[in-house]
């Protein structure tokens, strides 16, 4: 299904398809935002927009519990404020799956994003999730459906690092 | 003030077969578990502050099920925010009830912010949830039971209850994942 769509997001988006995932919790990152978009478009998905990101594990699990596949989406700042709660898919075998925009890693303008850029795949490793990789628009559709299939066929936890320099690291400009 | 344990028993007594009953970590677990073993129950033991999205999840996947959540003060305050999250993705289904005893109470009964200046029923109602009381005496307990079965949710009670060590009940398996598949079977058949 790779470099089928043109947007990276559409193979993500596509696979969510495949594998009958109906349920995507966010909290928003702009390199998420047409994901965002196409799942709001498509009445089978439920986009549930959180306060926290670690209330997308909690969310997931129970729609899990209940006989529907979801996915959360956040950016790498909010890893950080799962961890936790990354307990309960691990101690329950719950499939659970993340998709991370990675931020402070490359072309980075803002300091404040890069002490948890570099401790994103720290912390989701010590917390036993498989942390797959996509550096290029090409690979996204297959390592997202990889990591899919990972969680879902094994019941483990898996997370995408989508990397910054194939989303683009946004210059700002003062004023 | 309500005696939690008898009060929690009393609700699950003669449950009807669409119940299906999530607790938060804490005394809430013990609690549902003293009412005797059911399949229809998960018990956290650990990840505070995710039962209430949990609720919220399992509620949008089984809307044909009512979803009761027993919960603690401290367990609600931790993942305050999620109220909202409830509020702003409503489910006709999803009942919680934080039995509030404004203790840590298996830690030491530390007070928590409910036994300061801070109100869960107007946190959940500033939040959104309209249908938010809450219940300081155990004759209430007809208007919990309809609002359990037949009101429209989400829904939240606050039961204030005395801040009393009980005894711990354990649940059929500490293993998470014997606790969950056992749950997911009685939502299958």
């Amino acid at each position: 299904m790779t470099g089928i769509n043109k947007d990276w997001r559409n193979d993500i988006y596509a696979v969510f398809k495949d594998l009958n995932i109906t349920m995507v919790s966010h909290v928003p990152d702009a390199g998420h935002t047409p994901l965002i978009n196409l799942c709001e478009k498509d009445n089978e998905i439920d986009v549930v927009t959180l306060t926290t990101e670690q209330d997308g594990v909690g969310l997931s699990c129970g729609a899990y519990a209940g006989g529907r596949k979801s996915a959360l989406l956040m950016q790498s700042s909010g890893v950080g404020n799962c961890i936790n709660a990354l307990a309960l898919p691990n101690i329950c075998r719950i499939p659970f799956l993340t998709i991370v925009s990675m931020r402070g890693e490359w072309g980075e303008f803002i300091p404040w994003q890069v002490p948890m850029g570099l401790g994103t795949p720290k912390v989701l490793e010590a917390m036993d999730i498989k942390v797959f990789r996509a550096d290029y628009k090409d690979e996204v559709g297959s390592t997202v459906d990889a990591a899919a299939r990972f969680a879902f066929n094994t019941n483990r936890s898996a997370a995408v690092l989508l990397s910054q320099k194939m989303i683009g690291a946004k210059q700002f400009k003062n004023g | 003030m309500i005696d939690r344990r008898p009060f929690v028993q009393k609700i699950l007594k003669n449950r009807k077969d669409n119940l299906r009953v999530v607790s938060g970590i804490g005394t809430s677990t013990w609690d549902i578990m003293s009412a005797g073993d059911n399949k229809g129950n998960f018990g956290f033991i650990g990840a505070m502050g995710q039962s209430i999205p949990f609720a919220l999840g399992l509620a949008k996947s089984q809307p044909d099920l009512r979803i009761l959540l027993f919960t603690g003060d401290g367990d609600t305050l931790m993942s305050i925010g999620s109220m909202a999250t409830v509020a702003n993705h409503p489910v006709n289904n999803l009942i919680i009830v934080v039995l509030d005893n404004e203790s840590y109470v298996e830690t030491g009964s530390q007070p928590t912010a409910t036994a300061g200046k801070s109100d869960l029923e107007l946190i959940a109602k500033g939040s959104g949830i309209s249908n938010s009381y809450t219940v300081t005496n155990e004759n209430d307990y007809e208007k919990i039971m309809n609002t359990i079965y037949d009101e429209e949710g989400p829904s939240l009670i606050v039961v204030k209850c005395e801040a009393k060590a009980t005894p711990l009940v354990f649940p059929h398996s500490f293993d998470g994942s014997v606790s969950i598949n056992r749950f997911m079977s009685s939502i299958k058949s």
